[in-house]
């Protein structure tokens, strides 16, 4: 569904990724992990057009994304949740899924939809946004990322700082997501956070692509993890 | 609803004390309304889209100079003159857009004002046909529409209220049109409305061009009313009074960009009634509302009582 070809890409003159090459299938969830700076942020950045490729491709379906300006690539099918969330901090909750049905058309059956996956977030439609909490914070910004109904779903890093209540409930929407169809390229730092859904882990070390194994095999033997992911 | 009436209500108490005011109050908020949709104009690019422009005068003066030099020049009538005042003021938007959205934050800033420099020393340079450092006075047939003439005292304040009345419900509807609200959320956080599908760009050079149009007819509204084209309206000060109007008033309200020049307008003409240091209490003024109200007045309404006032 969603390809990368040896995708080489950076900030300028440095070079973040070396040649990655990844697929992700409808209804699963790939979990991407690596150490600070290998290049995870990049790799979902590079995927929505936010960093731009300086070789490689990246296809969904039969659509080339990479020659796609970056407000083309939601519409293409991608929704993207980025670290630290960035809300729309000044609107309230329903005026930021608004702006997201918007894309769609204003589907309204679509916004009853998302709102039945986070009952927390009906219940607080007029607060402003940055008056949430974090795990609310976290849910709007997933919630708003869905309301484009989206065929592949990026999450980087949507458990960090959250109580494990808060974990539970967002692990529980990306599972039933991925049983819906939808793919996801989930960035994650702590492997206990994504071995109960995940479906494979890939391994990223220096922009490098390392191996890639299912989620049993890993829960059966961690010491690939250990070897990308210790200190 | 209730936004509705409170913005259908003020124009009717405007058009109400059109009969009830004095001469000279009659006058001063004849003046107020053009000024006022001058600050709509600013307040679409500002206080919507949240790009902060320090060359506005430039539209402004693209209005009043459209309009005015089809009068002196081409004998033109004051409907023609509006129009070409609007048009012209477009047209200069859309290029500007071209160069100067490329650029964000203080960059931004420092462009639209350089070519807002541009255009005041373009008009002084180009004095045989725009009158100069001393501008000119309009034709008489330059304020005439369909018969009325636009120069006199009740013509000139109902017009004035005709395009105040159409600024401020043109810019009702847009707060609560897609387009609008695309604008905010590109104010809120750019990147964020880019990934969620919206041609950031695209609209951003839409409110800047709606908001160099509305401009412009104010500043073409401003020479037919008043009988006057002048360079100072190209000045630099001409880029900063919106900006002001439109902090006090409240930045991304509907209402703001009203109250604000209103505010603006009698803070200085009463306080210079009382010492010719007036910009002084104009200052402290400014300063006391800024650090109790600093979402400006109608900001401050829409915080502490009125959550969905647009």
């Amino acid at each position: 569904m969603l390809r990368l070809d040896e995708i080489v890409a950076g900030y300028g003159r440095a070079r973040v990724l070396h040649g990655v090459s990844l697929s992700l299938e409808r209804g699963e969830i790939l979990c991407l992990m690596g150490r600070n700076g290998a290049g995870k942020t990049t790799l979902l950045r590079a995927i929505m057009g936010l960093v731009p490729l300086s070789g490689g491709a990246i296809t969904l379906g039969d659509e080339r994304l990479d020659r796609l300006p970056a407000h083309r690539v939601p519409r293409a099918g991608l929704g993207y949740v980025p670290q630290g969330r960035r809300l729309f901090a000044g609107l309230s909750v329903a005026e930021n899924l608004e702006i997201g049905l918007m894309a769609r058309g204003g589907d309204s059956g679509l916004r009853d939809e998302v709102l039945g996956l986070f009952p927390r977030l009906a219940a607080r439609l007029g607060q402003r946004a940055e008056t949430l909490s974090g795990g609310e914070q976290q849910m709007l910004a997933l919630a708003r990322a869905l309301c484009l109904r989206p065929d592949v779903l990026l999450l980087d890093e949507p458990t960090e700082g959250l109580q494990p209540s808060m974990i539970a409930a967002i692990r529980e929407v990306v599972a039933a997501r991925r049983d819906a169809g939808v793919a996801v390229l989930l960035v994650e730092q702590r492997l206990d956070a994504v071995l109960p859904v995940a479906d494979r882990v890939a391994f990223l070390e220096n922009g490098r692509m390392g191996p890639v194994v299912s989620a049993g095999a890993l829960r059966a033997d961690r010491s690939v993890a250990d070897r990308y992911l210790g200190v | 609803m209730r936004v509705l009436a409170l913005h259908l209500g003020l124009l009717a108490v405007l058009g109400a004390l059109h009969f009830a005011l004095p001469a000279y109050h009659h006058g001063n908020l004849a003046r107020v309304m053009v000024l006022a949709s001058y600050g709509i104009g600013y307040n679409l690019l500002f206080g919507y889209a949240g790009l902060l422009s320090l060359g506005h005068a430039l539209f402004f003066a693209s209005g009043m100079y459209g309009a005015g030099m089809l009068v002196q020049h081409g004998g033109a009538g004051a409907g023609a003159a509006m129009l070409a005042g609007t048009v012209a003021a477009a047209a200069v938007a859309g290029l500007l857009a071209l160069v100067a959205l490329r650029t964000r934050g203080v960059a931004f800033m420092i462009v639209t004002l350089m070519f807002a420099q541009a255009g005041y020393l373009t008009i002084l340079y180009f004095g045989d046909w725009t009158g100069g450092d001393e501008g000119f006075v309009m034709a008489q047939a330059g304020q005439m529409l369909g018969g009325i003439d636009l120069g006199t005292p009740g013509a000139r304040y109902l017009a004035a209220l005709a395009l105040f009345s159409a600024c401020l419900m043109g810019s009702l509807a847009l707060a609560r049109a897609p387009f609008g609200r695309v604008l905010v959320a590109i104010r809120e956080n750019e990147e964020r409305a880019r990934m969620l599908g919206y041609d950031t760009q695209a609209h951003k050079r839409g409110a800047m061009i709606l908001s160099g149009a509305i401009s412009g007819a104010a500043g073409a509204a401003y020479a037919i009313l008043f009988g006057y084209v002048g360079a100072s309206f190209a000045e630099v000060q001409y880029s900063i009074l919106p900006l002001l109007w439109v902090l006090l008033g409240g930045a991304g309200t509907v209402l703001g960009p009203f109250v604000g020049a209103l505010f603006m307008f009698y803070l200085i003409d009463l306080a210079s009634g009382v010492t010719s240091a007036y910009m002084l209490i104009a200052g402290v003024a400014l300063v006391l509302l800024t650090l109790y109200a600093p979402q400006g007045l109608m900001g401050e309404v829409r915080r502490r009582l009125w959550r969905g006032l647009p």
